[in-house]
């Protein structure tokens, strides 16, 4: 990975298609400046984010990892969000756990016409990663690593 | 596999900020890819031309186009490659765009962003499968939701069309805001004689049901196939026999029950036919207001109805309808005046807002048509109007222009000096905004020919005084405090999203901007769509609108309406999700979580296994991340491909 002479953290956004990623879109039509550290996973929708997508981000070297979705009850498929929401509530409730900082990960909703609002999102949530710093390495054996390999063991890798 | 990139300029507004020459090079180090080339616009003639030749010329397994947002061009792209004879899903695209180019001016940054984004794509193409669509069958009728005159436009539409229409409409009778207005700009047309023969043609539609006093309880199912259940309001008559003779109304005692037509400046009874040109004419009781229904006394309308139409037990019924498409015109409401408390909105009697006024000024209004000041009933001499009450004010949270105000203001003043010629008015305005056809013209005629002051400037306070008002101002223009005395004062309010406008996007499963005001697919090209398919706007509840725009809006989404049923199937979208039954232990949990109960479970040589219905399933891929096994992949969206985008990005 080129992590860009330490100007840029390698952050990563799970966005949905039809809320956050169409927001992201409106801040771009606006031309509204965002740090630029940010790459973006387009999904249908944040119910399909599987938590181990963030745990791997993060075993593999991510500095953040942002996911956005619609605003709960305005959910495209009508309750996606709300299994996201679960997900992730425990997901962070377990980064501490395998030695990730929870300031590295954070989970909102931004709507289609928010363009304002992911700027902000973005914006804070970058200088939010920055402030941590990079990522410290994990060696083998650490728990994020243990917790990667059951993921090989249950996920079609 | 043989993977193509074409990184496109698109004019300046991606090579001005990204250097996609090195962004092409750097890509045909990216495995499998085999061509790589940037180009000034992909998606114009010459640029899909140059992605077909280079399809056939590179022998091209798969795309990656790096220009503007998917949500923008993809299917564009998708076609390009259907022509090129590749399967259409064999296509990514890297937003260097609204993601890229367009929020970060340094290039060295933006170009490897862009070289990632490009890499993610290629990444996940490599995974990429040949999808092909199915077909499914669609439900031919339409459910307009809102009969307002952008709603009665696109009924009408349809069923002139061919199409069997269901009209929702909340109040008792349609016709919307328009049937509370005494005329209309710039052509001061009478709105109940314009609208009204529009209403009849309703009613006597045969391909048109209606339900007036009726809201959307849920909506279920997707494009073609939506599944709607309407609450028709106990309206404690039996409509089927009520034959609007009103009757009722002239022996109902509850003689001061507030009238919702009339903006409540009027009194009407508890049982009322909102107003003569109702349709359906047909009365319904006030429940809040009745004797009867909350002191069990009376019943006299029960007594007289000559067709024994009275039902005091009558209750709320849920009807199911099944239908195809579904068009939102459920337009607007009224800024709360109230809000600003320098205005006096609810307190002095003689301020009132533009409706109000409007109802006053209608023949068929609680005064007939004679102005009459609420306090006294006496003719008003000075009239102030005040525009941008709740238009244009970052401070209450309603920075945008309501659009309206300015041409219903002028309209207002000249029908004053038509009712009172011995009348001033004068109007406070922060700036005309007069865009239509024949408007300017009509705000010079209200200030030239019929004599209305224009004060460029706000109102800082309104005082009784001696029966009048003391209307204190700014004029900006003359730099001096303005103070003039007026017996009744008309606060232009803007337009605010309709009550209940968040939950009934909620329930149609579309989009809504900070204010209320429902999304529409793109702000230029899609202007009635929304992202969820099937489900269209029309009128005021996308924004603010006068009656021209709600038409031609009500119009265009019948037109949309028309031609998705002008097929007899549509092409199901085959991006679903899949079971491998190898995997699958049956444990049940994607049917639990599916939201569209699209998961099934069925017997596989003696065991459960899930399977996938793929014209219900929606392709959300909650199932995928909830199956233990990774036995249910979502199409398109795997695993696999999800992760190889996270580890390009990270490794």
């Amino acid at each position: 990975m080129s992590v860009n002479e330490g100007k840029e953290l390698r952050i990563i956004g799970f966005l949905c298609n039809w809320c956050s990623y169409a927001g992201a879109d409106t801040a771009g039509v606006g031309r509204f400046a965002q740090p630029t550290d940010l790459r973006i996973v387009r999904l249908p929708c944040t119910g399909r984010i599987n938590p181990l997508f963030i745990v791997r981000a993060f075993m593999n070297g991510a500095d953040g990892v942002l996911v956005s979705g619609c605003h709960p009850r305005d959910c495209h498929y009508s309750e996606g969000n709300f299994y996201a929401r679960r997900r992730l509530e425990v997901l962070k409730a377990l980064l501490p756990v395998i030695g990730v900082d929870p300031g590295r990960f954070e989970y909102t909703w931004v709507s289609a016409s928010e363009g304002q609002r992911w700027r902000s999102v973005v914006t804070s949530f970058t200088e939010q990663v920055h402030a941590l710093g990079p990522m410290p390495s994990f060696k083998s054996g650490t728990s994020l690593d243990m917790c990667l390999c059951q993921m090989d063991q249950t996920q079609v890798l | 596999m043989n993977i193509g990139v074409f990184v496109c300029h698109c004019g300046s507004n991606i090579a001005g900020t990204v250097d996609t020459e090195a962004v092409a090079k750097t890509a045909l180090t990216f495995r499998e890819v085999v061509f790589a080339t940037d180009t000034m616009y992909a998606c114009s003639e010459p640029g899909q031309a140059g992605i077909v030749d280079a399809i056939k010329t590179y022998d091209l397994d798969g795309v990656v186009v790096a220009s503007c947002t998917p949500r923008m061009h993809e299917a564009t792209f998708r076609r390009t490659l259907e022509r090129a004879g590749l399967n259409k899903y064999m296509f990514e695209m890297a937003n260097i765009r609204e993601h890229v180019s367009w929020i970060g001016k340094d290039k060295e940054a933006n170009t490897r962003k862009a070289e990632e984004l490009v890499h993610m794509a290629v990444e996940k193409l490599r995974r990429n499968d040949y999808l092909e669509a199915g077909e499914f069958d669609i439900n031919k009728r339409v459910m307009v939701i809102g009969g307002g005159v952008a709603g009665i436009q696109a009924a009408l539409d349809c069923a002139d069309g061919g199409l069997e229409v269901i009209l929702v409409e909340r109040e008792p009778s349609i016709g919307g805001k328009m049937s509370k207005l005494d005329k209309t700009f710039p052509t001061v047309d009478c709105s109940s004689c314009i609208l009204g023969p529009k209403m009849v043609d309703v009613a006597q539609h045969p391909n048109i049901t209606m339900y007036t006093l009726s809201e959307i309880e849920s909506v279920k199912g997707f494009v073609g196939n939506f599944d709607v259940t309407v609450r028709r309001k106990a309206a404690y008559v039996d409509w089927d026999t009520c034959t609007g003779c009103g009757e009722c109304t002239t022996k109902c005692p509850s003689k001061k029950t507030p009238d919702r037509f009339n903006e409540f400046i009027g009194q009407t009874t508890a049982i009322n036919i909102p107003f003569p040109q109702a349709i359906p004419k047909k009365a319904s009781i006030n429940a809040e207001a009745c004797l009867k229904l909350t002191k069990d006394k009376c019943g006299a309308c029960a007594k007289i109805c000559p067709t024994e139409a009275i039902r005091f037990d009558q209750q709320d019924e849920l009807v199911n309808e099944q239908v195809g498409a579904i068009i939102a015109a459920t337009g607007y409401d009224l800024f709360d005046f109230t809000k600003y408390g320098e205005y006096g909105g609810g307190r002095y009697p003689d301020v009132i807002t533009s409706m109000q006024y409007e109802r006053l000024l209608s023949a068929s209004g609680p005064t007939e048509g004679h102005i009459k000041r609420p306090s006294d009933g006496a003719e008003p001499k000075d009239i102030v109007f005040i525009q941008c009450v709740g238009s244009r004010d970052k401070s209450i949270g309603r920075p945008y222009c309501s659009g309206f105000c300015c041409m219903y203001t002028a309209k207002q003043t000249i029908l004053t000096k038509d009712h009172m010629p011995d009348s001033q008015s004068y109007v406070f305005y922060m700036d005309i905004r007069a865009p239509g056809k024949n408007y300017d013209e009509f705000t010079r005629r209200a200030m030239e020919e019929y004599g209305a002051r224009y004060i460029r400037g706000r109102v800082s306070a309104i005082q009784p005084k001696n029966g009048r008002y003391l209307v204190k101002g700014a004029d900006t223009l003359l730099g001096e405090q303005v103070e003039i005395e007026a017996d009744l004062i008309v606060l232009a309010v803007g337009a605010e999203a309709a009550k209940g406008a968040n939950e009934l996007a909620e329930k149609l499963r579309i989009s809504y901007d900070p204010y209320g005001f429902f999304m529409e697919g793109h702000p230029k090209l899609k202007p009635v769509e929304t992202n969820t398919a099937g489900i269209y706007l029309a009128g005021s509840c996308q924004g603010p609108k006068d009656i021209p725009s709600s038409v031609a809006q009500g119009d265009a989404a019948a037109a949309k309406v028309l031609a998705l049923f002008s097929k007899d199937k549509l092409a199901s979208d085959p991006q679903v999700s899949n079971v491998k039954l190898v995997r699958c232990i049956g444990c049940g949990k994607c049917e639990s979580v599916c939201p569209f109960g699209a998961i099934e479970m069925i017997d596989f040589r003696g065991m459960p296994k899930a399977s996938v219905v793929e014209t219900v399933c929606q392709g959300c891929g909650v199932c995928t991340a909830a199956c233990p096994q990774g036995a249910i992949q979502l199409s398109h969206f795997t695993d696999n491909q999800i992760l190889a985008e996270v580890n390009t990005l990270c490794l």
